[in-house]
């Protein structure tokens, strides 16, 4: 198996532009201020790891990372 | 309102070179900013003007953000460009006038974290039913007219009618809200006594509006902002007050502008218009680029201290116009960005603000603006403007078409 990948919201700089959740509802939802979150354990798979990309690169707050490990 | 007053801001100098005497009520820059920005932002990139008593216009998105995240050395405690940094009768910072856009941190994260539920997507798409029936309404209005004014017939509707009820106002008080919306973000340029006077009939109506919910609470915004308490004590009345008012004007005039420009932008390409219609799935994405493309709203900052800003000497109290519209069009930030893309994928626009103000009403924003554009094309799959320069705009920091006279084929 090669290494896991992950995408996670930094809730610091999330402020809720709520772009990521439009985007790609089957990987984040939002919560009742209407900020962002990552459902469940955020690992990516080959099939969704381009919609992760494209919320994160839609993110006005550059809140979303996506962080490979070993 | 002084018909006095009007003509008064008409009578001032018009602009020469905006780099050194920039006036966001000039009539250049009311009917076509865009040159204006991207002239701007290549030669300084940041703009001065001695008119408002001091200011400074930054066109880039770098500085833009830079300036939204970096509430140290700015204060939101006015977010309207106007002649009186000091209106008498404006709660002080942290909180200002209209808690949350005029607060300053810790306060403004109280004072935000308050309304967010509201606001939340969870109540924001329940409410999409009834954004639907009132475009509706509007549209039956118009019947067969072939030719009518957008603006005045349409997009200057929905928004209101929305907020009335949210709020727990009249809805039969409409164009009451636009009047108060007229007076504080379009009636910038005045003197100051001459602008004071011109908000008693707002506080008079709000006052009244109070004293009816307390009198009668019921399940609205209004009485939840009267009724909620923290650590056992309720809201300050002129929170309650800021609170509302801030609703009222943030909510109306912005989202009518965006879909007066949308609605405008489609009226002249009718390829964009013709993707829609056969393709209503493109329609959230194709809102991005609206929302991008034609931002509708510009806030201000005021400097806290002097303050060195990329060799701008800027003084404490000048003004600071935070343009996320001139954002949207920085090159830099965004690959062909004087081109409207309407697929446009990648599109990390500032039209909603950056960091701890971000449009808090953004999720209905978008939700009004999109069921306004679908229904608007369901009934109208071909138009066009029936006469160009009979569009006019409005002036200062919300920036959208008032009058749209159309011509619709078929
Ligand atoms: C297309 C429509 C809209 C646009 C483009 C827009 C844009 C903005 C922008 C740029 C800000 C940031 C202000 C700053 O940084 O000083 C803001 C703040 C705000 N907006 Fe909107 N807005 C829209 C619609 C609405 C609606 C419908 C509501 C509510 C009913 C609303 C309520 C607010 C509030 C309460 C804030 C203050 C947030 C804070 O200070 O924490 N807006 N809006
Ligand atoms: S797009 Fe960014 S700012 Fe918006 S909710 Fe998602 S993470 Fe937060």
């Amino acid at each position: 198996m090669g290494g896991n990948v992950k995408v996670v919201i930094d809730a610091d700089l999330c402020q809720g532009q709520g772009r990521c959740f439009s985007i790609a509802p089957s990987i984040f939802n939002f919560d009742d201020l209407g900020n962002g979150f990552v459902i469940g354990d955020g690992e990516l798979s080959p099939e969704t790891i381009d919609l992760a990309r494209l919320a994160q690169a839609n993110c006005p707050e550059h809140a979303i990372f996506i962080e490979e490990s070993s | 309102m002084s018909v006095d007053a009007e003509a008064n801001a008409d009578a001032k100098l018009p602009v020469v070179d905006f780099a050194v005497d920039w006036d966001h009520t000039d009539s250049a820059w009311v009917s076509d900013p865009y040159p204006i920005w991207d002239d701007l932002r290549q030669r300084c990139p940041v703009a001065h003007t001695d008119r408002y008593a001091g200011g400074w216009f930054p066109t880039t998105h770098e500085m833009v953000a830079e300036i939204a995240n970096d509430t140290e050395h700015f204060t939101s405690r006015m977010v309207v460009v106007t002649n009186n940094k000091f209106p008498p009768n404006a709660p002080p910072a942290p909180m200002g006038g209209a808690p949350p856009i005029t607060s300053d941190p810790p306060f403004h994260q109280f004072a935000r974290r308050l309304i967010l539920p509201a606001f939340a997507p969870g109540p924001v798409n329940a409410l999409e039913g009834q954004v639907r029936a009132l475009c509706t309404k509007h549209l039956d209005a118009l019947g067969d007219v072939k030719e009518f004014d957008a603006g005045a017939s349409y997009a200057q509707y929905i928004s209101p009618g929305v907020i009335a009820k949210m709020l727990g106002f009249p809805e039969a008080d409409e164009d009451r809200f636009r009047d108060f919306v007229h007076v504080v973000l379009d009636l910038v340029d005045l003197a100051p006594e001459e602008r004071g006077p011109l908000f008693l009939p707002m506080a008079e109506y709000f006052n009244t509006q109070i004293e009816d919910h307390v009198a009668h609470p019921r399940d609205d915004f209004t009485s939840y902002l009267l009724n909620v308490e923290f650590n056992g004590k309720k809201l300050a009345l002129e929170h309650v007050r800021g609170t509302m008012v801030l609703t009222l004007v943030a909510g109306i005039d912005t989202t009518w502008s965006a879909i007066g420009s949308s609605i405008w932008h489609l009226a002249q390409h009718p390829e964009d218009l013709a993707r829609l219609v056969n393709d209503p799935a493109l329609m959230p994405v194709a809102v991005e680029e609206f929302l991008r493309f034609y931002a509708p709203v510009t806030m201000a900052r005021l400097v806290k201290e002097d303050l060195d800003f990329h060799g701008c000497p800027m003084k404490k109290d000048d003004w600071v116009l935070l343009g996320f519209p001139a954002a949207n069009r920085d090159p830099e930030a965004f690959v062909d960005a004087n081109a409207f893309i309407i697929d446009r994928a990648v599109n990390r626009h500032a039209a909603f603000g950056l960091g701890i103000h971000r449009c808090v009403g953004s999720n209905l924003a978008r939700m009004e603006l999109r069921v306004a554009l679908e229904e608007f094309i369901a009934r109208y799959p071909t138009f066009e403007l029936a006469d160009p320069s009979g569009v006019t705009w409005a002036p200062g920091q919300v920036r959208g078409p008032r009058r749209i006279p159309l011509r619709i084929n078929a």
